[in-house]
């Protein structure tokens, strides 16, 4: 059984180990995610620190907590902000501007107060030793747990189910969105395709391009880019190797970091990584 | 030997790393996440007070933290999906309608 291993069997010295292990990468990747600018890259630091906490409630004998840590906040609860962040727009950074004069200085400061009032409260409370490891810690730890909620706290277990279920409502009355005029049907959608005088479908990202990436945009037969193969979600972000695209007149297949010929891919464009930056989205 | 008390030192550094964070981020999907990071540290110091005690009531009650921050995080969401629909925007510093 890992988790009693994990509870109890360890030696000493392998416990204090993996806490300090633990300790350093959750607060290191809890920093990150406070300064790193971009949200993609807190919701990653984030789940770092959360596999991190994971592992010490095993740690501490608490392996139901442990799993459930894993599989509702690492699995559910962030993969929903990346769903989130998805729609919102991967490419949002904040901007390191302050808005408000002296912010920054004054969290800072905050933050410093914060620490040190809960140390002094913290280190004024007598946190004895850890209890002698009795059977809660062992493998019948959900069965306790179990044991507890369904006697002591099933009024708040009851009363959770009513939050839970409210919850689910409101989030689907606040995503929901009323249909403001009547379905397209596919005679309209023909139509408005044939007025529209491109019966074709649009041309996919990355033909005749040296990468088949959906943000690398198709070179046409004279060698210029063709604008209308890359999706304007993509191409409306902030990436330097677009906004060049964006930039240059699509008839000049010299523009610097964009057109290439087709024959040509051992060189790299200027600008470096560009395979890089494909990779960093 | 790590002792609870340990743990507890841990889980306040978390909590002010995330207030921290709420109070100097201005996306307000980042601002969630540090949110989550306090709720989180929380949430090892019960575990932390219930290995000291040699009960399981705070696993129990760390236990109810996840489930109403999971709630938390739905509806949350939720609204700012319908903010950023109405207004393009996730930053806070949008969001001052109400103040003219």
């Amino acid at each position: 059984m890992s988790h009693t291993v994990l509870a109890s069997g360890m030696a000493a010295e392998t416990q204090s180990l993996t806490f300090w292990i633990l300790a350093v990468v959750s607060v290191t990747a809890a920093l990150a995610m406070v300064l790193a600018p971009r949200a993609v890259h807190c919701a990653v630091l984030l789940a770092i620190v959360m596999l991190c906490l994971a592992a010490l409630y095993a740690l501490l004998g608490a392996p139901f907590l442990a799993f459930v840590q894993v599989i509702v906040y690492t699995g559910a609860v962030l993969m929903l902000f990346l769903f989130v962040l998805m729609i919102v727009g991967v490419s949002s950074r904040d901007s390191l501007v302050e808005t408000i004069r002296g912010q920054r200085l004054a969290a800072g400061l905050v933050g410093i107060g914060m620490l040190v009032l809960l140390s002094l409260t913290v280190g004024h409370a007598a946190i004895g030793p850890a209890a002698p490891v009795g059977p809660n810690y062992s493998a019948t730890n959900v069965n306790g747990l179990a044991k507890l909620i369904f006697t002591t706290y099933v009024y708040p277990f009851e009363i959770t189910a009513a939050l839970l279920i409210t919850a689910a409502l409101g989030a689907m009355v606040l995503a929901h969105l009323e249909r403001t005029g009547p379905k397209p049907t596919q005679r309209t959608l023909s139509r408005l395709r044939i007025a529209s005088g491109r019966s074709a479908p649009l041309p996919g990202p990355g033909t005749y391009a040296r990468h088949n990436a959906v943000d690398m945009p198709a070179l046409l037969p004279d060698g210029s880019q063709s604008e209308l193969s890359v999706s304007p979600v993509i191409a409306g972000r902030q990436d330097p190797r677009l906004s060049e695209l964006g930039a240059a007149p699509p008839a000049d297949p010299q523009a610097p970091g964009g057109t290439l010929p087709p024959d040509s891919d051992s060189s790299e464009p200027p600008g470096g990584d560009s395979e890089h930056e494909g990779a960093r989205w | 030997m790590v002792s609870p008390a340990h743990f507890i030192a841990l889980s306040v550094i978390l909590f002010v790393i995330g207030g921290v964070g709420v109070l100097v981020r201005r996306n307000a999907i980042v601002i969630f996440m540090c949110v989550e990071l306090m709720l989180n540290a929380v949430n090892l110091a019960f575990v932390a007070f219930s290995r000291m005690h040699g009960n399981l009531d705070g696993q129990v009650i760390a236990f109810f933290v996840m489930v109403v921050a999971a709630a938390e995080v739905v509806v949350g969401l939720a609204i700012l999906t319908t903010i950023f629909r109405a207004r393009r925007s996730a930053s806070v510093d949008d969001e001052s309608l109400l103040k003219y």
